[in-house]
């Protein structure tokens, strides 16, 4: 008995934390994207939805020989992840990033054109692409900081219209420097540019990861870090919860202002190197913005804009995309389903407050009954 | 005499709180009740539960000996209950007609008729005198009159019991004044009022009987009349309270803070908003500015501490020339300052307790090795602060700074900035809001910095506070310094007349 009541008190513990009514909000709204996925799936085709089900929540085991599934789901949550993380981090500081679209455009066009050109840096190719994307992307990102700093011009309008000064005019660069006119678009990069597999080929087998993932961990630590354990992050978070508190205490509320930016898009500008300096995929001169971006925005919302989650709520995207992939090959389906899956998952994470509420609820309801029925054990 | 309203053994409970419990509020006919508590005493939910916001686990609600439900505002407004609250719902770019009328339209084929209710709300306004304009815009009237508005929407839809909470907060003392007489007139007309407040002057001045809760606890129902300030403290804070602050003559040393010819323009207005101002503040003193509210004293701080840049003049701290330093350089170089407004300016809402007592020397080695947190030392300075500034929260060092009280937030800036050991104390307004026991607290601590030596400058709108823990007392009136005094030869009066700017001396 004695037990039990250890038990209900842990139980009480972990549920007390405000985390975990939060997190249990974010696993709600993936159950519930799911569950709309499932029943759109059961008007569509009933034969079918439970194959359907399974193949989108089992997706990455789906082709386990050589675990190439799982090695695809990796490299399609990378982009994901690192859009996830730039938009995470800045709104942890006060500040709505949606220019990561625009902030990746130009990281990518930088780092093909390095990867295009700069082949005499040899075994250093590749990270001086990477590095130049992230530039790119930082310096993009920055200038709705200091209009943000210096104007008061809300980062939202500038960093939107800014995706689209992003698009056109990387469409007019690629033409006029890494064109390639016979198939209309950007040239492939060398092959020293390209991110290397090193032992996640051979784990990962016929799969395209590349150390990409790796990148996306380092950056995940390095703002867990940065945002919780140093001065830095203390000043960036103050200046974003209030400006007036920061000033009064001596910060530079501009300087935070610009330099948070400046790493949002920094961490978006490695998306864009990520994504394209790889084997098969092409920069496109077809005028149209780039969805990690977009996407970025759910998957932080998804991921508390916490930078772990953000990598396990990118994760889960990357195991989506692939569930896709195979929900097409083995049913009928088409993989719009998942479009639709996880537009409902954002929808219920925009709604996180009000699931939060509901959660909490359930819970103190809980506890209630569960102290009741400890008490009355103890009587008996 | 028959009760209006009866609220009966009411207990509402919060996760792991009970903020009533087992609590009775009787309202008779045609009386002033005042629900007197500290922060945090449960008030605002009491009322809460009356005006259908909360729903209470136990006890019950009589209006006019018949038990009723009430499940939301618009059943409180049914039953003839209105609330009047203390930060006003008011549509900024509406006339006071239309805010009165939102949500009790008259229309007429779905267009809106608004001339009777004009004519009706000037008939109210001048039934009670509340001279309100009906189509002013509510952006171009002061506080006092936008209370009056929410008065008159009460009125217009026939409440006939009325919740004022704490509605003096956001007054000058003119403007309390008025308000009393209008509370009265009502009352005379038949209307019963609750009034929640922490004020026990204002308790005094109008209130028939006296409702005490503590901690969420029913204490007693007092007549006002036969009971004395410290019998209401007293059953209000659970302890005996001194009202008169101690205090020893004051033994003013060196200079530590000197103000030459200070004048600041507003950045906006184009108005001159701090006009030549010089005054100097000793070691071992405490100076007040007196004023009403918006004389030039928030400018003349934010200029001393370099908020807000200063148009001319200088600032010399301990004989060095501070003015053209940084906010952070200012700090460093020796000022402590309690802001004005601590939700703005002093405190993080959003952070920790233990990370709002490092706001102001975070980047020092104390915190930081290489930008990198110190986390113990972090932890052993807010236990430190909130053992020796006695600052209550849930969760110690851990509790988020919006969740804890006025009175704590103001105890963890007073704490923390007490602790940073500064030459020059600059308090504003530090106990705006506060409850007695916060108060005094509050005012034993900036003696006790007087005493040991430190330079205190107090801003300051309420005279009791001016009176009692100056030194030396300085009136402002239109951003000008206007006559110097001597708290021991000098009067509330007196200062009273500098304040309104109906006399003025020279400048010492």
């Amino acid at each position: 008995m004695k037990l039990k009541t250890l038990g209900s008190q842990i139980v009480k513990k972990v549920a007390e934390r405000p985390s975990t009514i939060s997190v249990s909000a974010s696993v709600l709204a993936i159950i519930a994207g799911l569950f709309v996925g499932f029943i759109v799936m059961l008007i569509i085709n009933p034969g079918q939805a439970f194959a359907g089900l399974r193949s989108i929540l089992f997706g990455p085991f789906s082709d386990m020989e050589g675990g190439r599934s799982l090695g695809n789901t990796i490299y399609y949550a990378v982009p994901i992840i690192l859009t996830g993380l730039s938009v995470a981090f800045a709104f942890r500081t006060g500040l709505f990033n949606i220019g990561a679209t625009g902030q990746l455009t130009i990281g990518a066009f930088v780092a093909v054109y390095i990867g295009v050109n700069w082949a005499f840096l040899g075994p250093l190719h590749w990270i001086v692409a990477v590095l130049g994307g992230m530039l790119a992307g930082a310096f993009w990102g920055s200038i709705p900081g200091i209009l943000k700093a210096y104007r008061n011009v809300h980062e939202v309008v500038s960093s939107i219209m800014l995706n689209y000064i992003a698009m056109y005019t990387v469409t007019m660069l690629i033409k006029q420097t890494i064109f390639n006119a016979t198939s209309a678009r950007a040239l492939a990069p060398e092959t020293t540019a390209r991110l290397p597999q090193w032992f996640l080929g051979d784990v990962f087998p016929r799969s395209s990861i590349n150390i990409g993932i790796f990148i996306a961990m380092i950056l995940v630590v390095i703002t867990h870090i940065i945002l919780n354990k140093t001065t830095f992050g203390y000043e960036l978070k103050s200046v974003g919860f209030n400006r007036d508190a920061s000033q009064y205490a001596g910060m530079s509320e501009k300087r935070n202002i610009i330099l948070a930016m400046a790493i949002s898009g920094g961490i978006a500008g490695v998306a864009g190197a990520v994504m394209f300096l790889v084997t098969g995929r092409f920069m496109s001169i077809e005028n149209h913005l780039m969805a990690e971006g977009f996407t970025g925005i759910a998957i932080s919302l998804l991921g508390l804009s916490s930078p772990i989650g953000v990598f396990l709520a990118g994760l889960f995207y990357g195991a989506l995309e692939i569930g896709g992939f195979y929900l097409q090959r083995t049913t009928n389906f088409v993989p719009q389903i998942i479009e639709i899956i996880i537009a409902v998952i954002i929808y219920f994470s925009a709604l996180s407050l009000f699931l939060q509420k509901f959660v909490a609820n359930f819970l103190s309801k809980r506890l209630k009954k569960e102290v009741q029925i400890s008490e009355g054990s103890d009587v008996l | 005499m028959a009760f209006v309203i009866e609220m009966l053994n009411i207990t509402k409970e919060f996760p792991g709180i009970k903020a009533n419990d087992d609590v009775t509020l009787q309202l008779k006919q045609g009386e002033i009740h005042a629900l007197l508590g500290e922060n945090g005493a449960g008030k605002s939910t009491l009322m809460s539960v009356l005006f259908g916001l909360y729903q209470p686990e136990q006890g019950i609600i009589k209006v006019r000996d018949k038990e009723v439900v009430i499940k939301n505002p618009n059943d409180a407004n049914d039953l003839g209950i209105g609330m009047v609250h203390q930060h006003f719902k008011l549509v900024h770019n509406f006339t006071v007609t239309e805010n009165i009328v939102l949500g009790y339209e008259d229309t007429k084929k779905g267009f809106l008729q608004l001339d009777n209710a004009r004519k009706r709300i000037k008939e109210l306004s001048e039934q009670y005198k509340l001279r309100v304009d009906p189509d002013a815009l509510i952006e171009n009237i002061s506080v006092g009159q936008q209370q009056r508005v929410e008065i008159l929407k009460m009125l217009y839809r026939d409440s006939e019991i009325l919740i004022f909470d704490e509605p003096t907060a956001v007054l000058t003392p003119q403007e309390i004044q008025e308000l009393m007489k209008i509370m009265k007139r009502l009352v005379s007309e038949g209307k019963s009022i609750i009034l929640i407040t922490h004020k026990l002057n204002e308790i005094k001045a109008i209130a028939d009987r006296c409702t005490i809760l503590r901690k969420g606890k029913y204490i007693d129902t007092v007549e006002v009349k036969s009971t004395s300030n410290e019998v209401l403290a007293e059953k209000m804070v659970g302890r005996k309270i001194s009202f008169g602050v101690e205090k020893t003559p004051a033994k003013p040393k060196e200079t530590i803070l000197k103000v030459e010819e200070v004048s600041i323009t507003d950045y906006i207005t184009q108005k001159i908003v701090v006009k030549n101002v010089c005054f100097e503040v000793k070691r071992g003193e405490i100076l007040t500015i007196a004023g009403i509210e918006g004389n030039g004293q928030t400018e003349l701080i934010h200029g001393i501490t370099g908020l807000k840049p200063l148009t001319k003049g200088k600032v010399i701290l301990k004989e060095q020339d501070i003015t053209a330093l940084s906010i952070r350089q200012k700090s460093l170089s020796g000022i402590s300052h309690i802001p004005e407004d601590r939700q703005k300016h002093g405190l993080v809402l959003e952070y920790s307790l233990e990370n709002n007592l490092i706001l102001q020397n975070y980047f020092t080695t104390q915190f930081q090795n290489r930008g990198f947190f110190k986390f113990d030392n972090i932890r052993d300075h807010a236990e430190k602060l909130i053992e020796r500034f006695d600052i209550r929260s849930g969760k110690g060092p851990l509790s988020q700074v919006r969740s804890m009280s006025g009175g704590n937030q103001q105890k963890a800036i007073v704490g923390r900035e007490i602790d940073r050991n500064n030459d020059l104390l600059i308090a504003v307004q530090p106990t705006r809001g506060l409850d007695v026991g916060a108060i005094e607290f509050i005012h034993k601590q900036l003696i006790q910095e007087r005493d040991q030596g430190k330079a205190v400058l107090l801003i300051s709108l309420e005279l009791d506070e001016v009176m009692n823990l100056s030194d030396r007392i300085l009136v402002m009136y239109e951003g000008e310094i206007v006559g110097e005094f001597d708290p021991q030869k000098t009067t509330e009066n007196e200062l009273g007349l500098y304040m309104s700017g109906s006399k003025r001396g020279k400048q010492q």
